[in-house]
Formats: structure tokens, sequence, C-alpha cells
């Protein structure tokens, strides 16, 4: 079952990219056209990202972003409309990104299954580790979705083994890991250092392992790519949302941000 | 101090937990484990109990208030007698000291060479910029834009202190915002800081800490109750994340005979909407670290709270409360902004004694309290009240909103 998903298909096939968008920044309509935009451009994997109004694990940019998708009606129901809109379309995974309150709200069992009918593949909660996620990870497997673990530069050998454990009792698609102590938009980041960090797991897990926080270039992307199975831009991106003038210039700046990574990673 | 409470993995019933980033699960491990190993210790316990004594000034008092009591109930239908335990009368005026004071020496000894905090009222963060003065640490308090405006004398005492006050203007620029800020610090910095949480609220093990270090409130009013003779018929305190509650509430969990209630912030009345009270009107839901109530929509997304007090201006709660109330060991009731303005006022020109409006929360159910629970044990009762802290960091607030509702005061000779 977990080889034939559409994550795992696509870890097969080529070092990943992901691109995370705040669902509703800036309203839900532009989302759905700048997820295109990714797709089109050349990313792998959209990450969904359902804005929440204390997002203490973000820096700046993605907070100030899922402020504005709260003002335009963003949230777990409007990220997954979009999700549902995507999927008509378009056979791309899709992560639903976010914290978990909205999720725990909803009821993770209602959660899951909306999120299921709207074609999503798996769940990243940024803050709900390991420990807390087992009714989660269950739910999702009786549907076929999957709950991505997240490593951090602090994870010790330890809860690294608990990820293999984990994993070895209900299967996960792949692992995020964090490569800096901090928040996203963190700058610093080691990307060669993050992307051997990544091998290093991917062979201890048995698991693809992208890298994620401050990849917010072409260089960083190769630098990272050439060790880890992918690596994802969140905070590049929607700062280019941010600063783009118009609709078509925001498609214009994503779509230029998603092709240069796309480069970097394919080491062209 | 008592032994805790917690369940090994965190919990509270079926509250409290760890919901926070991969990244901070280590160091709260590492602290869960100094919490055990350190505080626990006789040389920790010794290093603590003497500071409490020389510098904060413990055992405070239990003082009887005669004429509030009065006030409240002139012919003692109901009351028979109200003890208030003095936190007021602590080294910084409130509670917060306690445990401010124990975190900063297990930082010490863990080998922490930061400290953050966040803070509504000022009073945590004063606690903490004394501690980390008292104890040679960097120290850097977060606080939302809108208290740093109405509790501006605790924010002049943090930079006396030598603290760095960082403003905090996301979301209601309040307490909430001020912990996601301290969070996002935490996160970065993690290897060389201590997150000194200000209340029973965040993830596990810091409700448990808090409480335990609070305990000495609960210890010795129920030793100073037993001393002149019996224990109180209930015990009242204010309830924001807890902290000052949860240390008073801890001592009399066992003794049956003893009732317990926290009385938390209503700002315009519960049905207003504008409220704090999120064990009355709030649902199950996480946030900063543990599942607990809330105040939050249909989506998840959490409610700014309101009230005119700063510490109580907070959209979450302890878990260890959401636990003794759905146990039904604890009741927990509201106090609207005028209620609370009311009884500070009367307590004041009764007793002598300012209260932090935190604090006047609590007062603003006694009379409720004391009429219903004489009427279940069919004679007057006694009431012990949390006196968390002293009023002078509200006087802006006071000679604002109270001084235009009083009549002028006019006294022949
Ligand atoms: C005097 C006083 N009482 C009570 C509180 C509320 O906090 P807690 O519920 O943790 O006791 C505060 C918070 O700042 C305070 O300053």
């Amino acid at each position: 079952m977990p080889t034939e998903s559409r994550l795992s298909r696509i870890f097969a096939s080529r070092r990943v990219l992901v691109a995370y968008l705040c669902v509703g920044d800036p309203s839900l309509d532009e989302s759905l056209e700048l997820a295109r935009a990714c797709v089109r451009a050349g990313a792998d994997v959209l990450e969904l990202g359902v804005p929440f109004s204390d997002p203490a694990a973000d820096g700046p940019v993605i907070a100030r972003a899922g402020a504005r998708a709260l003002a335009r009606g963003g949230g777990l129901s409007a990220t997954l409309r979009v999700a549902s809109a995507l999927r008509t379309e378009s056979d791309v995974p899709l992560v639903l990104f976010g914290y978990y309150n909205p999720i725990y709200v909803r009821g993770e069992a209602r959660a899951v299954d909306e999120a299921a009918d709207a074609g999503i593949d798996a769940f990243l909660v940024v803050d709900l580790p390991l420990e807390e996620a087992g009714t989660l990870r269950r739910l999702a497997a009786n549907r076929g979705l999957t709950v991505v673990p997240l490593l951090a530069p602090t994870s010790s050998p330890q809860r690294i083994e608990a990820v293999r454990l984990a994993h070895a009792e209900v299967p996960m698609d792949f692992v995020y890991y964090v490569s800096v102590t901090g928040i996203t938009g963190a700058a610093g980041v080691q990307a060669a250092d993050a992307g051997t960090k990544a091998r290093t797991l991917r062979e201890a897990l048995g698991l693809p392992v992208v890298v994620g926080f401050g990849i917010d270039s072409q260089e960083k992307a190769r630098a990272a790519g050439q060790q880890a199975d992918g690596v994802v831009v969140g905070t590049a991106l929607v700062r280019a949302i941010e600063e783009g003038q118009s609709a078509a210039d925001r498609v214009e700046r994503v779509s230029s941000l998603i092709a240069l990574l796309r480069q970097g990673l394919d080491g062209t | 101090m008592l032994p805790p409470r917690v369940s090994p993995s965190g919990t509270f019933g079926p509250f409290g937990g760890r919901y926070v980033a991969e990244t901070l699960v280590p160091a709260l491990d590492e602290l869960t484990s100094a919490f055990h190993t350190i505080v626990f210790s006789e040389v920790f316990q010794t290093e603590l109990r003497e500071l409490l004594a020389s510098y904060v000034g413990r055992p405070t008092p239990l003082t009887r208030a005669h004429r509030f009591a009065r006030w409240l109930d002139p012919e003692a239908h109901f009351l028979h007698r109200l003890y208030l335990k003095r936190e007021d009368l602590c080294h910084t005026g409130a509670h917060k000291i306690n445990n401010a004071l124990g975190q900063a020496l297990l930082a010490k000894k863990m080998g922490k060479t930061r400290i953050i905090a966040e803070t509504g009222a000022g009073q945590h963060g004063v606690a903490t910029a004394t501690a980390c003065a008292l104890f040679d640490l960097p120290c850097f308090v977060y606080m939302g834009a809108e208290d740093i405006r109405r509790q501006a004398p605790n924010v002049g005492r943090m930079k006396l202190l030598g603290a760095q006050v960082i403003p905090v203007t996301s979301g209601s620029s309040t307490l909430k915002d001020a912990m996601n800020e301290a969070l996002r610090d935490w996160v970065t910095n993690v290897r060389t800081t201590h997150y000194c949480i200000g209340s029973t609220a965040g993830p596990h093990p810091y409700p448990e800490l808090v409480a335990t270090l609070q305990s000495v409130i609960g210890e010795e009013a129920r030793a100073q109750c037993l001393a002149l003779g019996s224990l109180p018929d209930a015990v009242v305190a204010c309830v924001g994340g807890g902290s000052n509650a949860m240390g008073i509430f801890r001592a009399f969990l066992d003794d049956p005979s003893v009732a317990l209630y926290g009385v938390e912030a209503a700002g315009d009345g519960v049905a207003s909407g504008h409220h704090a009270a999120t064990l009355t009107a709030g649902r199950i839901g996480v946030l900063h670290g543990s599942k607990s109530y809330v105040l939050c929509d249909d989506g998840g997304q959490i409610q700014e709270a309101h009230s005119i007090s700063a510490g109580l201006d907070y959209p979450g709660v302890g878990p260890e409360h959401a636990w003794l109330k759905d146990s039904g060991r604890a009741h927990y009731l509201n106090a609207t902004d005028n209620e609370a303005l009311v009884v500070l006022d009367k307590l004041g020109k009764t007793e002598g004694i300012l209260a932090a409006l935190e604090t006047a929360h609590a007062y603003a159910r006694l009379r409720d309290i004391a009429r219903d629970l004489a009427e279940q044990r069919g004679h007057p009762v006694t009431l012990l009240v949390s006196h968390s802290g002293r009023g002078d960091k509200d006087l802006e607030t006071l000679l604002t909103r109270l001084l235009p509702l009083l009549p002028e005061p006019t006294r022949a000779y």
C-alpha cells in the first residue's frame, strides 16, 4: 500500500521539491492560482498551510501571511476546499500543513475524513510531536493517509529511533528534517550540512527525508538536495507573494522562484 | 514541597501533554528530568527554603478581614470568618516570585545562561527580572504592547532591575501573544536558554513545575489555619493561567471538607463575548503546548480574551484546572471588570489593603460562595482567599476607571 501512494511514487522518481503556501493569502482564489503555478513551474508536492491565530513556530513572514489569510476567510475548511479544487484537476501530492487546534476542535476522525475526501495525502502538524500523534496516525492510516513526522537538530538518537518504530507500526511516506534550531524563515541555514544530516536520517529510518526551513535560493536547494531526498520552500515563497504587486506579478514571482529551485535541485 | 500530581506522561486526566514543535521536545525532556532530580533534592530544597525566608519574606501572614467580612454579610448569617493569605507581602508584591525564584535557581543549576519570560500584568516579569538580578542571569521579558501601556510601573521596574522588555505587537498585543513570542525565542535559543513560564500553563513539565513551586502558599496557609483551630470551609482564588490558585489548592486537594473555588475574569460579562472566562465559556482545545479549555471558534482559531486585569487576560487556562473542573473537585465562577473594581474599592476602605485587579476578582464572588456553602452546610462558613498580589501596578487603571465611579470623600470633623 505505502509504495503505491502518490507521495512514495514521487519520492521514488526524483529529488522532490515541496512548495508551502499559506492558503488564503492573499485570497482563497489566488491561493488556488498560485498552487497551480507552483506545479506548472516544477513543484512536486504542495504543502497547503492552514492559517492559525497563534503560529508560535513561525517567523514574521509566515505569521503575517497567516493573519492576512484569516482575514480573508482562511482556515481548515477553506484549505480543504482549495485542496478539493486542486484534486479535481491534478494528481500532485497534497500535504495538509498546520497547527493542531483546528484539527482537534474539528474532531480528529472528522478532520481525517474531510481531508481524505478532499484528496489530501498526508498531515503535517507542527505542534503534534510523535508522542501525541498516535490517534491521528491511526485514523489517517485507515483512510490511506499518513502523518509526516518532524525531526530537528536537537532530536536525540532515541527520538530518531522512536520515529523508526512508529514507522514500523504505522507506515509514513517521508520525514521532514528541520534544518535549523529556530522558527520558519530563520537565516543562516547550512544547507549542505542539513543535506548530510538528512541522508544519515534516511539511512537510519529507511524513509525519504526532506530538508525544510531556510531554503530560499538555487544554491541552497542544490547544496541540500545533493544528499537529501528533497527540499521544502516556505518563507521565500510566501515573501514572494507578499512582495508581488498584482495577481499576475505574484504568479510570475512564484513561478520563477520555483523554477530556480527546481534547477538547483536537478543540478542544472 | 508537595509530591507531583501529574502522570508520568505529563497529563492531568485527559488534559496537559506536550503539543510543541519537535525542536523543543528534548529541552522539555531535559527540564523534566532536572525537575525530578534537582528540585526534589535536599540541597535544592534547603537553598530555596532559605531564599524564600530571607529574601521573599516567607511565610507570608494570614490576615483576618473583620470589616470586609461584615460588609459582605453584616449579620454573619452565612460568613463566619474570612482569612487572606497575604501573597501581596512577598518581595515584589505578588505570588509570582515563588515560581520565578525556583525556576531561576533550577536554570542556574542546569547550566543555562539566559532566561526568557512572558508577562501579562508584569508581575511575573518583575519577579523573573528580580530573580535574574539575584542570580546574575541575563533576562528578556516579552510583553504585549497593550499590557506595556496599562502596566507601565512594572515595565519601569523590570528595566531598573536590568531586564530587557521586548514589546509584542502581534494579535491582541496581550499575554497570549507574548507567550507566542517567547516560544519563538526559545525554539531559536533552546540550548542556552531557560524559558521561565509564569503560570501553570504550557507544555509538560511546566504546569507541574509551577504548581510545585507555588504549593508553598497552600502548605503555609493550611498549617496557619490549623494553628487557628480548623480548616476553612472553602478556599477561593482568582484564575488566569492558574498558578496562585493551584499554589493554594494543592495542599487542600485531599481534604474533602474543603471546597475549592476559582474565579475567572468575565470582562464585560460572559454573555457579551468580551471576557476571559475560559473554564466557564471555553471548549477543550490545545494552546501553548497543552490540552485544556481554551477560548476558540468553531474553526479552532484562538479568540482574544478581554479583561481589565492584564494578568487574567488570557484565552487559555492550566490543564490541572481543567481536570479539577471536569472531575468536580473544584468549582469555577467568574467576575466582571466592574464587580472586581467595586470589591477592590471596598477592601481598600475596610481593611486598608489595595489588591491587584487580578486578586480582586476572587473577592467579587465571596458573598455568593459563602451564601451557597452556608446553606449546604447548615452553618456560617469560614473562607480562605488567596490574596495573590497588591494593587500598586494598577494605579493608572484604578485612577481612570474606578475613581470616577466613586463619590467625593467627604468627612466632617
Ligand atoms: C497578582 C496576580 N494575581 C493573579 C495573577 C494571575 O495568574 P495566575 O492565575 O497564574 O495566578 C497574576 C498574573 O499576572 C497576578 O499578577
